[in-house]
């Protein structure tokens, strides 16, 4: 049993001028591989550091398991770590350097870890490095050492810090459904940092983002890419980002609360676009933001590029086509705002054309343009 | 929370073994001279210049003392002149020889003032700079030389290269880049590596015991007088040598260690 | 949807990229080592020659082993060799040990870190003879070791350290003078040696069990070696040339090699007999670093 709670946790460096960490609370359950998403400098690795016991927390608590391990020196800890910057011993040979938990926790004998070290070896695909050191491997290849490393002492807890991102996109690939297949086949609580989307939506079992030290939002992966709570989770989450248009439920454009008797049209609210009257409708829900100006969040595989005008659409000119290979990527300027489209492979459309923009209505999502948090109803 | 009391202990013990006999030497220096006589002495005496009077008007002190600041000085100049230079070569420069003059100039230490000095003096007589501040500054320029190139070469390893090639993409000359960019940046680690050297020098005593006779420097004078003087007048000229030198190491603390950071 | 991967700049691999820059072609490095060259050429490698030149010859100007000879047969030569070696055998894992603690201590950055390292870089400014008259202050009959433990009650009447029949003592107060002056320099060399190691590696040692022992033997040690290394060569071949020390606590009851020298020319005006002993120091620090860098070779590509 091996689940991480932490608790409160805050760290600052420079007496307290840097906040890297800032209060924040996370369960990782037992056997859970969690992920840590967020821009470079919000404080992930700084709180992967923390759970590894390398920097000592300035208030809060850290459980792993049933004990409270906050003030435990690492070794004390049971985990492994995968380090950002590698951290591959240079005057050890790879195997020496995967073996290095095993001989200095002690409790495997000499062909045990021959044995374990050949398969986390044989696992990275490193079988046949074993006698190098690594100055005479690529960056790569010595990240690979790195995860070997940690993987080969079996840890209750196992800590990623962005352990893939030197690898290129094909040995990405596997590794990455791999690793998920390994950890959940030992029963190891993982918890991975990284900036790669993709490998955070495909490995989480749940995930979290964070901003400025602090977790914005937790959750299942794909809960958590449909439901942004907040725009900044929208905006870093997915690729493109997801889009925000102003809008104005039910066409009384104007700012401040809402007027008590300004009532909704009977066929339902709708988010009305721009001064031309376009629009699109807006779920029932909505009716109590009438007379609000809102941002209609909607992900660029939830719309669809109309060359004809139709209800429910909303205008705007071609900027941009980008062929991504499964995918075309539209960019379209629609009032003042650039909307970034994904549609099928093959489309084209030179600049400037007009094209209408349709979102799937169930899939927008309502923002309040001031706090950026997501609104469902009043 | 142990492990850090424990540390403390560790740290001051070894701290009280490095300054309690320079405390001893102090107070041998500047007790009255009674209490020096007195046995069992005592650990906290009643002080008084009158030791370090008397040593300072003593026949031959001052002007061994300014002879021994004079060849400190020209051991620093001359050592950075021609060390920095070379410790520059070494840090931004690949060039075949490289490693082999970074053997050369550390094994130089490889081999001892003894076998130097004494051909050296021979040399002296020949030309008639025996007894003088040259020699003896020389070869503590030959001595200090190895060390000055290491401090100096990590010093300049230090300034990133890169600033220095800016300068250069921006219209300076190298010699320019270098004097604009790298050694504002240097000039304090530059200047403790020739500190390192004055200090050295000014306190190495075999090779200005051998190669002066009638013009010693003070550490020199001071082994020439040792069996013949009282035991006040020794701890007088120690602690004269010694305390000068603790106002410069404060200055140069932090460059010493590319002593030990230069491979 | 396309994958973003981070741009390269926000890693920073800490392990060997072991590219050295481009070989230069001009002449501007060798022209910048001229200066320090054509200088060791005079005051180095000159009275080097000289100076082996000096021990080979005789009184007479003979080529010859003839001073080699009278210097093994002077009376006092095997006691210099012997009570040298002795001296260096136990001088050095003392200081190695103490400038190891002081290092260490130095280089976990506690609070006040600076203040220490300042202190045990002190001696770095007293000379051989300060040292040698600060411990003769101690050990002298009347000097500071008796007085402490006379007023402890320790002792009744005073002890005779210095003692002119007990060269084993002598030695062991030399050690003592020595180990307090020229530790320091090990200690630098040491702090730098563990400033050059990436504190990532030691992170990594902690995090894969190691106790702090163990993290000190397999990952400090061997990381720690370059710099280990120089610190042992340095300190053999320079108490090969203690001098002012002995001097100073033995007055004539001990000599080592190096007094030997410093004899032979200042007092009996005899140059060759004192190269003859120069040379028989340089074969002997010559020797000791050739098995320093033999037994603990330093190979770039196993470090950072
Ligand atoms: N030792 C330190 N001293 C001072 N500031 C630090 C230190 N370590 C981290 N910081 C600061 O704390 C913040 C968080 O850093 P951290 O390394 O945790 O970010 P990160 O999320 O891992 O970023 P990246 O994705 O670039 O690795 C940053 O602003 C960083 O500058
Ligand atoms: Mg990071």
């Amino acid at each position: 049993m091996a689940d991480i709670v932490i608790r409160a946790v805050r760290k600052t460096f420079d007496r307290g001028r840097v906040t890297a960490v800032d209060s924040v609370d996370l369960t990782v359950a037992d056997g859970e591989l969690f992920v840590l998403l967020g821009p470079s400098g919000c404080g992930k690795t700084t709180l992967l550091r923390m759970i590894a016991g390398l920097e000592a927390a300035d208030r809060g608590t850290i459980m792993i398991g049933d004990r409270e391990v906050t003030t435990l020196p690492p070794r004390k800890r049971d985990l492994a770590m995968v380090f950002q910057n590698y951290a591959v011993f240079p005057h050890l040979t790879v195997e020496q350097n995967i073996a290095f938990g095993l001989r200095m926790k002690g409790d495997a004998g000499a062909t045990e870890i021959k044995e374990k070290v050949r398969q986390a070896a044989e696992l990275v695909d490193l079988g046949g490095l074993l006698g190098r050191r690594p100055a005479q491997l690529s960056g790569g290849q010595q990240q690979r050492v790195a995860v070997a490393r940690a993987l080969a002492v079996s840890p209750a807890v196992l800590l990623m810090d962005e352990p893939l991102s030197n690898l290129d996109a094909l040995l990405r690939l596997k590794f990455r459904s791999d690793l998920k297949r390994i950890v959940h086949e030992l029963g190891t609580t993982v918890i991975y940092v990284t900036h790669d989307q993709v490998e955070a939506l495909s490995l989480a079992d749940r995930m979290a983002v964070m901003r400025e030290g602090r977790i914005v939002q937790a959750g299942p992966p794909l809960e958590v890419y449909d439901h942004p709570a907040s725009t900044f989770v929208g905006g870093f989450l997915g690729s493109p980002p997801m889009n925000f248009l102003p809008v104005a439920i039910d066409g009384a454009v104007s700012p401040g609360p809402r007027s008590p008797d300004a009532a909704c049209p009977d066929d339902g609210p709708r988010a009305m676009v721009g001064p031309r009257g376009d629009s699109f409708p807006a779920p029932e829900a909505m009716r109590g933001w009438c007379g609000r100006e809102l941002l209609a969040g909607i992900r660029g595989e939830n719309m669809d590029v109309l060359s004809e005008r139709a209800p429910g659409a909303v205008a705007g000119k071609v900027l941009v086509v980008e062929p991504l290979g499964a995918q075309t990527l539209v960019t379209v300027a629609s009032e003042d705002t650039e909307v970034k489209v994904l549609t099928a492979p093959g489309y084209t459309a030179p600049p400037g054309r007009d094209v209408w923009l349709r979102p799937a209505p169930d899939k927008v999502r309502w923002y309040d343009p001031d706090s950026g948090a997501e609104l469902t109803s009043p | 929370m142990r492990r850090a009391v424990l540390r403390y202990t560790g740290a001051a013990l070894l701290a009280a073994w490095v300054l309690f006999p320079m405390y001893l030497l102090t107070i041998g220096a500047f007790s009255v001279q009674s209490a020096i006589y007195h046995y069992p002495r005592d650990i906290l005496p009643s002080l008084s210049w009158g030791t370090m009077r008397f040593f300072l008007d003593s026949q031959g002190v001052p002007t061994a003392l300014g002879r021994s600041v004079i060849v400190a000085a020209i051991t620093a100049a001359a050592s950075a002149a021609l060390g920095i230079p070379a410790g520059y070569a070494l840090a931004r420069y690949r060039f075949r020889g490289r490693d082999a003059y970074r053997v050369t100039i550390v094994s130089t230490r490889a081999f001892p003032v003894v076998v130097l000095s004494i051909p050296l003096a021979v040399f002296a007589l020949q030309w008639g700079s025996y007894d003088t501040v040259w020699a003896v500054a020389f070869m503590h320029t030959a001595l200090t030389l190895p060390f000055v190139v290491l401090i100096s070469s990590s010093v300049l390893t230090a300034v990133p290269a890169d600033l220095e090639e800016a300068a250069q993409v921006f219209g300076c000359s190298r010699p320019a880049a270098f004097a604009r960019v790298t050694l504002p940046l240097a000039i304090p680690g530059l200047a403790a590596a020739g500190g390192f050297a004055l200090l050295m020098s000014y306190n190495e005593v075999f090779a200005a015991s051998v190669l002066t006779l009638e013009r010693p420097t003070l550490p020199a004078f001071v082994l020439n007088a040792l069996t013949s003087s009282p035991e006040p007048y020794k701890y007088a000229a120690a602690w004269l040598l010694m305390v000068p030198t603790f106002v410069f190491i404060f200055f140069i603390r932090r460059y010493i260690l590319g002593v030990g950071r230069a491979r | 949807m396309a994958s973003v991967s981070a741009p390269a700049s926000q890693r920073r691999p800490v392990t060997p990229s072991a590219r050295p820059r481009a070989r230069h072609r001009g002449w501007t490095p060798y022209l910048l080592l001229a200066p320090s060259v054509a200088f060791l050429a005079v005051f180095f490698i000159a009275p080097l020659v000289q100076g082996i030149e000096l021990a080979f010859t005789s009184t007479s100007g003979q080529y010859g082993l003839a001073t080699f000879h009278s210097m093994l047969n002077d009376p006092g030569f095997l006691s210099a060799l012997t009570d040298t070696l002795i001296m260096l055998a136990i001088v050095l894992p003392v200081q190695l040990v103490l400038a190891m603690a002081m290092a260490l201590l130095v280089s976990s950055r506690p609070k006040g870190s600076g203040f220490w390292l300042y202190v045990y870089m002190l001696p770095l400014g007293v000379s051989e003879l300060t040292s040698g008259i600060v411990w003769y202050s101690v050990f002298t009959q009347q000097g500071w070791l008796n007085s402490i433990l006379t007023s402890l009650g320790v002792i009744h009447a005073p002890v005779i350290w210095l003692s002119y029949s007990n060269s084993l003592l002598i030695i062991a107060t030399i050690v003592v003078a020595e180990a307090w002056r020229s530790t320091s320099i090990i200690v630098i060399i040491l702090v730098g040696g563990l400033d050059a190691i990436p504190r990532e590696y030691l992170e990594a040692a902690d995090v894969f069990y190691a106790s702090p022992w163990r993290k000190f033997w397999h990952v400090t040690l061997p990381l720690l070696r370059p710099a280990l290394r120089t610190a042992l060569i340095l300190r053999t071949v320079l108490a090969f040339e203690v001098f002012a020390t002995v001097i100073a606590l033995a007055g004539g009851s001990l000599s080592v090699l190096a007094t030997k020298a410093n004899n032979a020319y200042t007092q009996f005006q005899e140059p060759h007999l004192a190269a003859a002993y120069g040379v028989l120091i340089m074969a002997l620090s010559v020797l000791a670093t050739a098995i320093f860098l033999a037994g603990l070779p330093v190979r770039e590509e196993r470090l950072p």
